[in-house]
């Protein structure tokens, strides 16, 4: 089945939880510089990576993400000072729990990125879409 | 004429059942005022008897149990269709609970389990496996069919309400009654769909007296394994509560027993999934920064899927567990 769809034509769609400080200012950098990055990341735009609760990311899986990227701002720099230490642990928690639900963890990343790294998003994501074409699409059992 | 009543136990422990003949002498005033027209444990129903009513003309269905095979789910549409309204009536109904532990694994697993590897079977009865229809002498026999996944109720007919609790607390449930009785002999107007009874809109921690400090976790432990100060919040100690992703309404029972809450009260008021919380909860008390010591903490909880859906996996957002990637290829 995923192989199947891997050859008809199957984009991935990565669901990217960016904080508006750092990444969501890296991936414009990005656009701006007219730097290829992947074009199946859909980016929703949060005030700190630590407000991406996890239910958040089960239910983009559930509705149909195949990868979900998380990008916040590099440590020490996050403008709540400590919201990314917090999504680092959620983040580790939840690869875990992923693992445990029969999920592939590497479905879910995160990245530190800041205002200036346009380069590293578009690396990253272009990267991080090749690994999920690799997994295939995402399926759930009823 | 009296308003009827119905009670019915699909997959469930019976614990339910118990909790309702619990209420002591209120069961009087249940049995007063409302006309029993079906409920199998306590008296002799048939199933005939409900097939034969006019749709619409059951006033109140309390259904306990969650979906696991056939024949619950066709009770659930048979009573749905009777019932003016329909109440899922405890944690199995509701959220699936104790049997949705059964989504760790599927059907065949399940099967092989019982019926290929359990030590108690005789070699004789291994590999024999039940099938919905045999046919003998004196004629077909039929049962039920194993259903793969467990569902709660409202994920196979529509629900007006919900009781939360493993089971409900008899308070919870005298309270309810006495809503319900009051509702119908004054005409009063029905809470509005949807509405979760008997039960608090907080969460256990907010119904919890012990005294809490800033949480640094090291090391998180199991009750077994430490004697824990009966007054101070035992998430400070180590021991997973799940009284943070918990909804109020038991009067925090189990930690007056000094054990941590275990979440059979379902996820609190907004709160889509029980696990997603407490992966929330804990991530804020674990004290490090490195992601390989987050990650041997987190490795001290043991089983915590297990741990935090106990009661919740059918109604979380996955519903169970995934097929493993790897076993696909
Ligand atoms: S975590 Fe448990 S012990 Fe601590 S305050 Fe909440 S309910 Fe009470
Ligand atoms: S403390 Fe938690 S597990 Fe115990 S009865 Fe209350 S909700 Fe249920
Ligand atoms: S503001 Fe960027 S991670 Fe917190």
């Amino acid at each position: 089945m995923s192989e199947e769809k891997k050859q008809n034509g199957w984009n991935p769609k990565i669901a990217a939880f960016l904080c508006n400080w750092c990444t969501y200012t890296g991936a414009d950098l990005a656009g701006v510089s007219r730097l290829k990055s992947s074009p199946c990341v859909r980016i929703i735009r949060v005030m700190c990576s630590g407000r991406v609760d996890p239910s958040f990311i089960l239910k983009a899986f559930k509705k149909g993400a195949d990868g979900i990227f998380i990008g916040g701002c590099h440590i020490g720099d996050c403008h709540y000072s400590e919201g990314n230490y917090k999504t680092l642990r959620r983040i580790e928690f939840l690869k875990i729990f992923l693992e445990d639900f029969g999920i592939d963890p590497k479905r879910l990343r995160l990245e530190w990125i800041s205002a200036s790294e346009g380069d590293k998003y578009a690396a990253t994501t272009l990267d991080f879409e090749k690994q999920i074409r690799e997994l295939g699409p995402l399926t759930f059992m009823n | 004429m009296k308003p009827k009543l119905a009670l019915y136990w699909a997959s469930s422990c019976g614990g339910c059942e118990i909790a309702v003949v619990d209420i002591e002498a209120k069961i009087l005033d249940v049995a007063d005022f409302f006309d029993i027209v079906f409920w199998p444990c306590i008296m002799d129903f048939k199933y005939k008897d409900v097939e034969a009513m006019p749709d619409g003309d059951i006033t109140l269905t309390l259904f306990n149990g969650a979906i696991r095979t056939s024949e619950n789910e066709y009770l659930a549409k048979l009573l749905r269709a009777k019932s003016k309204v329909m109440v899922a009536f405890g944690s199995c109904a509701y959220e699936g609970c104790i049997p949705a532990l059964a989504n760790f694994y599927d059907k065949k697993k399940i099967f092989e389990c019982n019926y290929i590897n359990s030590p108690s079977l005789q070699e004789s009865s291994k590999n024999v496996f039940p099938q919905t229809h045999t046919q003998m002498p004196e004629g077909e026999i039929e049962i039920p069919e194993f259903w793969n996944t467990v569902k709660s109720l409202d994920q196979v007919v529509d629900v007006d309400y919900y009781v939360p609790g493993c089971p409900p607390q008899s308070t919870q449930i005298i309270a309810v009654v006495e809503a319900v009785i009051d509702i119908l002999k004054n005409g009063k107007p029905l809470p509005p769909k949807g509405t979760i009874l008997g039960a608090g809109e907080k969460t256990i921690c907010e119904e919890c007296t012990r005294e809490r400090k800033e949480k640094k976790i090291k090391k998180f432990y199991r009750p077994q394994e430490i004697i824990p100060n009966p007054d101070e919040c035992l998430l400070d100690q180590g021991i997973v509560c799940m009284g943070p992703a918990t909804r109020s309404g038991c009067d925090a029972l189990c930690i007056k027993a000094n054990m941590g809450c275990r979440g059979c009260y379902g996820p609190p008021p907004n709160v889509l999934d029980q696990g997603a919380k407490m992966v929330s909860a804990l991530s804020s008390v674990i004290d490090s920064t490195d992601p390989k010591e987050v990650r041997d903490i987190i490795k001290t909880i043991a089983d915590p899927l297990g741990t935090f859906y106990r009661f919740s996996m059918a109604h979380s957002i996955f519903h169970r567990v995934q097929k493993m990637e790897e076993e696909e290829k």
